[in-house]
């Protein structure tokens, strides 16, 4: 660097040191209190629970140190927490059915004849109607004996009765079953979407080279709603987790706790009414942060693969 | 809301200083903030009616009520005692108690039994009792029991049994006739925990049932497991409806209100219920839940408590009100047929003219020898009474599922009660 000819007369003025770092600053400063809500709400209590799981606590008096003690009573062999393990898988496989029938619902609902936006919304109705709602619907639908419609329906056929949710073997795919009929509604409109932006030329061009039937579906139609699958299935794997509203008011966790997930669990454990076993709820929370990170990790893993595609 | 409740009691002081001026002698001045559950409508007026009493005697106090609703209470008591505690809440007796008192959230109103401020109600202070001290005051309490068909019973020829052999020969006959014996619904647990109380009182006794209670015997011991099998006598038999996992207790109502099944252990508040579906005295009937061994007889008889938190900014005034509530003429008055129709807790109040309530009051105090329990959720720890009711439930579904449960409920005995 050479030294400048003429010596400098004029000195820069001296800038305040905001406006020198502006370009840095300015976006943190946007993004603060959204940072510190974040944190104050979410960062910081996931902290706070990894430490209360280290604990026996009851939420009132003292906390004991009990070190990995939850940990090693719930992943040693606890049979509520296998239960609800094993349902959230049940949840988590089957919920993905939602994926398939949304998908077959948006392709029969894409054409154009009188009356088809009435029909699109009927068929999304169950998304708009509170989960609590539909469980309760669902509940009646299923009652045992000739009380609900579903045993009055078999019965035309000479079979039943069934009490679907009063029987530890099917309750939990009853209440999955009542899971599906919004979040098919819900993958239908992502796929609805999803259709309308399906180039017609390519389709055009498949159909003289012969395609039709599950042949164009399958190799022309899918892999362009690719991007609305990779949501549906965000959202599916989500709404699995989130079953809660459905177990507390169809079943409460019962017959015998036959129904629980990990959700339902943590929240008996430590926030109803003969709960509050604190330390235990938050190693069960703990666990479930894990298995969600899991699949978070994943998702975000793919975006990044997709978006390193595209470029 | 504040301002209003302000308002109302100055224009009820304005309208009674003139009449019943003062005749307390020492009128209550200040605050007096008061958080209840009674959140049904009965309760509801009952408490409001509490509140606008005490307030005409005490036209200075500035008494603030708020009405949460019953089951919300539950939880949120634990936030209401910690964070700007009122003056006197609702809770529950005997250990449903333990983790506030434990914790040091609920005063100690052992002065109150003392200094004569509770004339007539020795007879329920063991229920508020912990570590040698009174812990609050009781409001209510109703009795447990077996509630039938009285026509259905008149129609075949039944009588009200007093022993098991007697219950289960009845049973018989209604089984025969096409009937159930018993109306259940166990979808929050609960009620399975009243059958569970009757047969291991009537198996064991009392004394035995709260050893059990306090964690002393184990689950696997052959007495408990006696217990098991004198109620699967009964599951065997197909006394109980069917599917009673899929119903609250008010669904199970519907099938005692048609005929379906001729009687239901429950406790005394599902009386109103069934005379509100339409039957009336005639057609309905309570007994004592028969013996089984040669035991003197325990009752369940839930109690409803008020407690001063620790944190209480107007203690004083708290207790001129519980002592208020807990007098013998408000007791009779709150716990009359009209109002909460249940049993006064204070020995000189008179019961109800009611068939039930006077019933009750007759079993409790005659009869119930071997001594009296709060219930299953009250008298077992959160979370032995949590895990055990769900054993009950699946017993009775799956009785033979038995060994497998106790082995189950004694696993969690060990670990809670340390």
């Amino acid at each position: 660097m050479t030294a400048p000819a003429v010596p400098d007369t004029h000195p820069p003025v001296k800038r305040s040191w905001y406006k020198e770092n502006e370009i840095a600053v300015t976006p943190w400063l946007f993004l603060l209190p959204g940072i510190l809500f974040f944190a104050l709400y979410v960062i910081i209590p996931i902290f706070q629970s990894f430490w209360i799981s280290f604990h026996q606590w009851d939420g009132l008096g003292e906390k004991t140190w009990v070190g990995l003690g939850n940990y090693e009573r719930l992943l040693g062999g606890d049979r509520k927490f296998e239960v609800s393990f094993w349902n959230n898988l049940k949840w988590l496989v089957l919920y993905l059915l939602a994926i398939p029938m949304g998908l077959f619902i948006s392709l029969f609902l894409n054409q154009t004849v009188r009356g088809i936006r009435l029909y699109k919304s009927l068929f999304f109705f169950p998304f708009v109607i509170s989960q609590v709602v539909v469980g309760l619907v669902f509940s009646w639908f299923y009652l045992p004996g000739d009380q609900g419609l579903l045993n009055n329906v078999v019965g035309v056929f000479g079979l039943g009765p069934y009490n679907i949710l009063g029987s530890p073997d099917s309750a939990t795919y009853g209440i999955i079953a009542a899971g599906l009929w919004p979040q098919t509604a819900y993958c239908m409109i992502l796929y609805l979407t999803g259709l309308n932006a399906v180039d017609p030329e390519q389709v055009e061009a498949a159909r003289l080279d012969g395609a039709k039937g599950h042949k164009m579906l399958w190799y022309v139609i899918i892999p362009q709603l690719k991007p609305a699958t990779f949501i549906a299935f965000v959202v599916t794997i989500i709404g699995a987790l989130r079953s809660f509203d459905f177990i507390a008011v169809m079943t409460n966790g019962g017959p015998f706790g036959s129904t629980r997930v990990l959700s339902f669990y943590m929240f008996e454990e430590s926030l109803s009414e003969f709960g509050f076993r604190m330390g235990y709820g938050a190693a069960i929370a703990v666990v479930l942060f894990f298995i969600m990170l899991g699949f978070i990790t994943y998702f975000l893993w793919s975006m990044y693969q997709d978006e390193k595609g595209a470029r | 809301m504040h301002s209003m409740m302000k308002a109302s009691v100055a224009a009820l002081a304005l309208g009674v200083a003139s009449t019943s001026a003062f005749a307390d002698g020492h009128a209550l001045s200040g605050d007096l903030r008061i958080v209840s559950d009674m959140s049904n409508p009965a309760p509801r007026a009952v408490m409001e009616g509490l509140v606008a009493d005490f307030g005409e005697m005490h036209p200075d106090l500035n008494i603030e009520l708020t009405i949460v609703d019953r089951e919300a209470w539950k939880t949120q008591i634990r936030n209401a005692l910690t964070a700007d505690a009122p003056d006197v809440v609702n809770w529950y007796a005997a250990n449903r108690m333990g983790p506030y008192v434990e914790a040091g959230l609920f005063e100690d109103v052992s002065d109150m039994y003392e200094d004569g401020s509770l004339p007539g109600l020795d007879a329920v202070k063991g229920a508020m009792t912990l570590d040698g001290k009174q812990w609050g005051v009781p409001y209510t309490f109703y009795q447990w029991g077996i509630y039938y068909r009285e026509d259905i019973f008149n129609e075949l020829g039944l009588e009200e049994p007093t022993t098991m052999e007697e219950e289960i020969a009845n049973c018989q006959v209604i089984l025969d006739s096409g009937r159930k014996c018993y109306a259940i619904g166990t979808k929050f647990l609960w009620t399975a925990g009243g059958w569970f109380d009757y047969m291991n009182m009537r198996t064991n006794g009392f004394d035995f049932h709260m050893e059990l209670a306090r964690g002393e015997v184990e689950w696997t011991d052959p007495r408990v497991v006696e217990t098991f099998e004198n109620w699967a006598q009964l599951i065997d038999m197909g006394a109980f409806i069917d599917d009673h996992q899929s119903y609250s207790w008010q669904e199970a109502l519907k099938f005692m209100t048609d005929g379906d099944a001729t009687a239901y252990l429950i406790g005394n508040f599902a009386v109103a219920p069934m005379r509100d579906a339409g039957l009336d005295d005639s057609q309905i009937d309570f007994y004592q839940f028969p013996t089984i061994a040669d035991v003197p007889q325990g009752e369940d008889a839930p109690t409803d408590t008020f407690h001063i938190p620790a944190q209480a900014s107007n203690k004083d005034n708290a207790r001129a009100f519980l002592s208020f509530v807990a007098s013998a003429d408000v007791q009779t008055e709150i716990n009359s047929g009209d109002a909460l129709g249940q049993l006064p807790i204070n020995a000189d109040s008179g019961v109800d003219a009611d068939e039930f309530l006077e019933q009750g009051f007759d079993m409790l105090s005659n009869n119930a020898q071997g001594g009296v329990a709060q219930f299953f959720d009250r008298d077992f720890p959160a979370e032995m009474a949590s895990v055990g009711m769900e054993g009950l439930q699946e017993f009775m579904v799956f009785p033979e599922n038995r060994d497998d449960i106790l082995a189950r409920l004694e696993e969690a005995r060990q670990r809670i009660y340390q």
